[in-house]
């Protein structure tokens, strides 16, 4: 189990709104998934490399060129909603 | 019917015999999806007007003796979190029901410079989050070996659609075993190529370490071509191999005497279904026949690659899925009050149960004070298994074990468990985290004629290797030509 | 007077992030322009709006101005570094993360030198910019109807310098802040501008009662636009804080926005969640290797830093002033190098620019690239000068002339007759004039009125309008005068 007042802050922190019903759910849930989880504290892992990618390389990168292919009318067709050629949101406070 | 169970090498040879055209073809595989799919629910949309334009392109270069790439003309299903520009891209989520893609994707520009002709795109579980395919925003899919069971998970569409006859080749993505399993529940082949052998941009990300695009087909030779179509270096995927890929057809029907086969003692235990096992076994045998030397091999540490896929996993994916804030494109709540409610209320009525369950988990694997106990441990133990992998391909080339411990499960039946669903993905999940190749191919049928999978897993780059495997073992056995009944 | 001795009994402590927006063609993992002016979201693409399945790449760019500047500051460039998400929403992050350097950044340590003293960096790391909102029916966020998106600036490469807290006044923070900008115009990666936000900056404040060891708790001030709004800042937050102290309260540590209008810093506080940013290695980029051979690489395209400049001036017999005043507008040290090259006496260049030239461009509020004033055009007339074909006094009335409408400063000379008069006959010639006209004058010089001489002088350059060679002018008076 996890709190319901943790369950709210991660809610808040991935900005989902959620339902009492699923808070409950998810509380449960979520803590029976990490306590299976904390079978790895089994294993000593001090001063293991954290293991990012699944291969190892380094030094990707592209040349300082720009490449302009689409019109802001293509990119922003599939806007919510749309003022003057900017995105709109509503009011932030 | 007949025309409809061929390999797409033997409508390669059709198509060049002139005994049908492209279009003809095309429009066979349309007439099929009309009988079908509402049984199936393979498709979340079709792309018809593409495909008949490439068909009728490849037509022409028939007409004209023209060179035509392999696959020209074979239809194709995509899974719809793939981009295909000019056409919607869903990832059978509602926070993605109308998105048009402005662009495509790497894969996508490939099967159009094949002459594919893309014949639709396939359902799968929101986000490909899932093993069972009953997370789509839209309509599950059922299984065509029983249209009550499911047809595994997450491109169980792209499965669905060539088990049914309504594609002969599709592609998936995989991410714990995404391609792989359904395979393995819908009785066709599916392999996850080593990790950026096929780029991943344009595919709609879950887990970015983990995400790798694969090919499903009738047959390893189809699978073999579809992956040589789509593999190579791309400028675009910052973690693409920049290697070489070698066709897998200058080595795929060579035998395979001498090789090194290690039989994973962990994932043959009394958790497997006797069916399975007995499948299993007996491909064991085929190798063997083959001239392989069979070994039994341990990976202690395979039993933990759930707990750290599931925290990797959801992690990478609540930061990529953040994107979906009905900003910029999908999916937006009526009428917010204010951008706290336009995130929050978009995000609840967009996402799906097991998206936000995964979201929720990964937000809070990641989360201050919390980093190091799971973040951080299960990428030290993701370096531990693939250690222990790396001692074990020292003395085996090949791994073999059950796709899944079992077949197909009845639809609805596994609903509330996430553990037990979890579970499923066992055998699976650790060619993600090292990124190794590995697939699925036809071992057998459980006594209710459901379809069993053998997982072949090798090291990294080994792709090719991997094939010739495959190929030697679909050579000796008749699975693959066993069709649903419909 | 209670303020002053007020002041005495703490010390300030500042410590300060820049942020500096990078020149490069490109954004930093996209290859859409990354150039300003644009209309609103047309440098974008899939990748800046954060598409569903679209892909970082690091621009090459990106990396050598960040070694460069590495360079500059005399940092450790790090051997391996990786790149992070940090990870917040809001409507300007097109991805939910803002892709940064969480712990391994690509620049360790490093100093900047101010007059007396060194500030010591801590560490310089690489990220994308965000976009841009616009508040609709306020002038900002609070009390507007809705807000819009511009996206161009998402993704614009921003090189992070975070110093030591170092600095104890707000003239040392704007010292620094002016070192640091004139190295970063220098080597030619930003344009710091402080007001268009090519460079941005955040000051971190704490004060502590003189002779104590720890640092006070600190308070993050935002929205400085302008060094002289940074200095107001600063001053103003110290006053405050040590209010605070002074009636028992106590500084919290919290993110305060300068307001430039009122003058005054004012809490965030409850108008942001506590951050959480959830960091975590981005797994769509792979780690940076650099080598010394890249390293070297950069170093060769290095050009000579302030610095080292201002070193160069005063060897050429410049004062520590003037020369300061010439590296801190770089056009004009770009000016002036020109210039010394055409072989002209570097003072009297100097003095030029920083006397009449200045003045002039000040007045107009324009910059010398802006005026009609050429390299070519100034080597000319101090040519002139120098050969004594001009007077000193000419040729600064003169430059100013040249400033405004750019006409050949030969030509003009030639117009006008403008050179100096070196015939001794012609010369003899006005005097004779000019004390036949003053013959009154003449008697009271000659009864012992010495001071006269200058006056004499002056009628008789104004009869040659200032034309007349000094020297010749003064031998021939004095003679003309004991006669």
């Amino acid at each position: 189990m996890i709190s319901i007042k943790d369950v709210e802050h991660v809610a808040k922190l991935a900005r989902l709104e959620l339902t009492e019903e699923e808070k409950v759910k998810f509380s449960k849930q979520l803590g029976d998934v990490l306590s299976y989880m904390e079978q790895m504290n089994e294993v000593d892992t001090t001063g293991v490399e954290p293991m990012n990618h699944p291969i190892d390389f380094s030094n990707v990168m592209r040349e300082d060129t720009v490449i302009c292919e689409q019109t802001r009318e293509e990119l922003m067709a599939n806007a919510p909603e749309i003022e003057q050629d900017y995105f709109k949101v509503p009011k932030i406070n | 019917m007949e025309l409809l169970k061929k390999t797409a090498v033997e409508i390669r040879e059709a198509l060049l015999k002139k005994e049908v055209s492209a279009v003809e073809l095309t429009e066979e595989m349309y007439k099929r999806i009309e009988q079908v799919e509402n049984k199936i629910g393979a498709f979340n949309s079709l792309t018809k007007e593409y495909a008949l334009e490439t068909a009728k392109k490849v037509d022409e270069k028939i007409k004209n003796k023209e060179e035509l790439p392999i696959l020209a003309g074979v239809p194709l299903a995509l899974k719809d979190n793939i981009n295909f520009k000019g056409y919607k891209t869903t990832a059978s989520s509602k926070i993605l029901e109308n998105f048009v893609s402005p662009y495509d994707a790497t894969v996508s520009i490939k099967l159009r410079e094949n002459l594919i002709p893309v014949i639709g795109k396939t359902n799968l579980d929101e986000f490909a989050m899932g093993s069972s395919n009953e997370n789509s925003a839209f309509k599950k899919v059922h299984n065509p070996f029983n249209l009550n069971k499911v047809p595994g998970g997450s491109s169980g569409g792209s499965a669905a659609s060539v088990s049914a006859l309504e594609s002969y080749i599709s592609l998936g993505s995989d991410t714990g075993g995404s391609i792989r399993l359904p395979a393995s529940f819908c009785g066709i082949s599916g392999f996850k190529p080593t990790y950026g052998r096929v780029s991943r941009y344009g595919l709609i990300a879950f887990a970015s370490s983990l995400d790798q695009i694969g090919p499903f087909g009738r047959c390893v030779e189809d699978v073999a071509n579809l992956y040589y179509a789509i593999a190579g270096y791309d400028k675009k995927d910052s973690t693409s191999l920049n290697v070489k890929v070698e066709n897998p057809l200058d080595t795929l029907k060579n035998d395979i005497k001498g090789l090194k086969v290690g039989v994973i003692k962990e994932l043959l235990t009394d958790d497997v279904d006797e069916d399975v096992k007995k499948a299993v076994m007996s491909a064991v045998k085929v190798y063997e026949k083959l001239g392989c030397e069979i070994k039994e091999v341990s990976l202690p540490l395979l039993k933990h690659s759930i707990g750290i896929y599931y925290i990797v996993a959801t992690a990478e994916a609540s930061s990529n899925l953040a994107r979906f804030d009905g900003v910029r494109y999908g999916y937006r709540t009526k009428d917010p009050q204010n951008l706290m409610e336009m995130y929050t209320k978009t995000r609840q009525e967009g996402f799906g149960d097991e998206v936000k369950r995964r979201i929720m988990l990964g937000t809070y694997a990641l989360s201050s004070g919390y980093y190091d106990a799971y973040y951080k441990k299960a990428q030290q133990m993701r370096r531990l298994v693939k250690d222990d992998f790396s001692r074990v391909f020292k003395e085996v080339d090949l791994l073999v074990s059950p796709v899944c411990p079992n077949t197909a499960f009845d639809i609805g039946s596994r609903n509330d468990d996430p553990i037990k669903m979890y579970l499923t993905d066992i055998g699976t999940i650790c060619a993600n985290l090292i990124g190794s190749p590995a697939m699925s191919v036809p071992c057998g049928f459980d006594k209710d004629g459901m379809p069993i999978g053998l997982h072949l897993l090798t090291d990294v780059m080994k792709d090719n290797l991997l094939l010739q495997a495959a190929y030697n073992f679909e050579r000796e056995t008749d699975f693959n030509k066993q069709f649903a009944n419909i | 007077m209670e303020t002053q001795s007020l002041r005495d009994k703490y010390e300030v402590v500042i410590g300060l992030e820049v942020h500096a927006q990078l020149k490069t063609k490109s954004k930093i993992f996209a290859p859409d322009g990354a150039e300003f002016g644009h209309e609103p979201n047309t440098q974008t693409s899939p990748i800046t709006l954060g598409m569903p399945g679209v892909l970082p790449v690091l621009n090459k760019g990106v990396v050598d101005m960040a070694i460069l500047v590495g360079l500059a500051l005399n940092s450790k460039i790090a051997k391996r570094c990786k790149f992070d998400r940090k990870q917040y929403f809001y409507p300007d992050l097109p991805k939910g993360y803002q892709i940064s350097q969480y712990d391994e950044p690509v620049c360790i340590g490093g100093e900047i030198k101010i007059s007396n003293k060194t500030i010591k960096i801590t560490r310089a790391h690489l990220e994308e910019d965000a976009g841009k909102l616009v508040h609709a029916g306020a002038a900002g966020i609070y009390g507007s109807a809705y807000s819009l998106v511009d996206l161009n600036r998402a993704g614009t490469p921003l090189l992070e310098i975070v110093s030591e807290p170092d600095m104890r006044s707000s003239d040392e923070a704007r010292e620094y802040m002016e070192q640091l900008r004139n190295n970063l115009r220098y080597i030619g990666v930003c344009d710091g501008n402080l007001e268009e936000g090519s460079m941005r900056c955040d000051a971190n404040i704490s004060i502590r009662p003189k002779g104590q060891k720890e640092f006070g708790t600190r308070a993050e001030i935002k929205n400085v636009n302008s060094f002289r709004a940074l200095q107001r800042a600063i001053e103003f937050e110290i006053d405050r804080q040590i209010d605070l102290v002074e009636n028992g309260e106590e500084v919290v540590q919290e993110t305060r926005l300068w307001d430039d209008n009122k003058g005054i810093t004012s809490s965030m506080r409850g108008k942001e969640d506590a951050h959480d940013y959830r960091y975590f290695p981005e797994p769509d980029l792979m780690p940076l290797e650099i080598d010394d051979e890249w390293i070297e690489r950069v170093r060769k395209t290095m050009p000579e830093l302030p610095k080292a400049k201002v070193e160069r001036y005063m060897n050429l017999g410049l004062s520590e002033y003037d020369a300061n005043v010439i590296v801190n507008q770089m056009d004009w040290a770009l000016f002036y190098d020109e210039v010394v090259k055409a072989d002209i006496n570097p003072k009297v260049a100097s003095n030029f620019l920083t006397g009449e030239i200045a003045a002039y461009l000040k007045e107009e509020k324009i910059t010398i690239d802006e005026s009609k004033l050429t390299v070519e055009n100034f080597v000319k007339l101090l040519k002139l000068l120098e050969k004594g074909t001009l007077s000193n006094n000419i040729a600064k009335t003169l430059v100013v002339e040249l400033l405004k409408t750019g006409e050949d400063v030969e030509e003009v000379v030639e117009k006008r007759g403008l050179s100096v008069m070196n015939d001794d006959s012609a010369i003899l010639a006005v005097i004779q004039k000019v004390l036949n006209e003053n013959k009154s004058q003449v008697e009271l010089y000659k009864s012992g009125k010495d001071k006269l001489f200058g006056f004499f002088v002056g009628q008789v350059m104004k009869e040659t309008k200032g034309r007349a060679n000094p020297k010749t002018l003064n031998d021939l008076l004095k003679k003309e005068l004991e006669k």
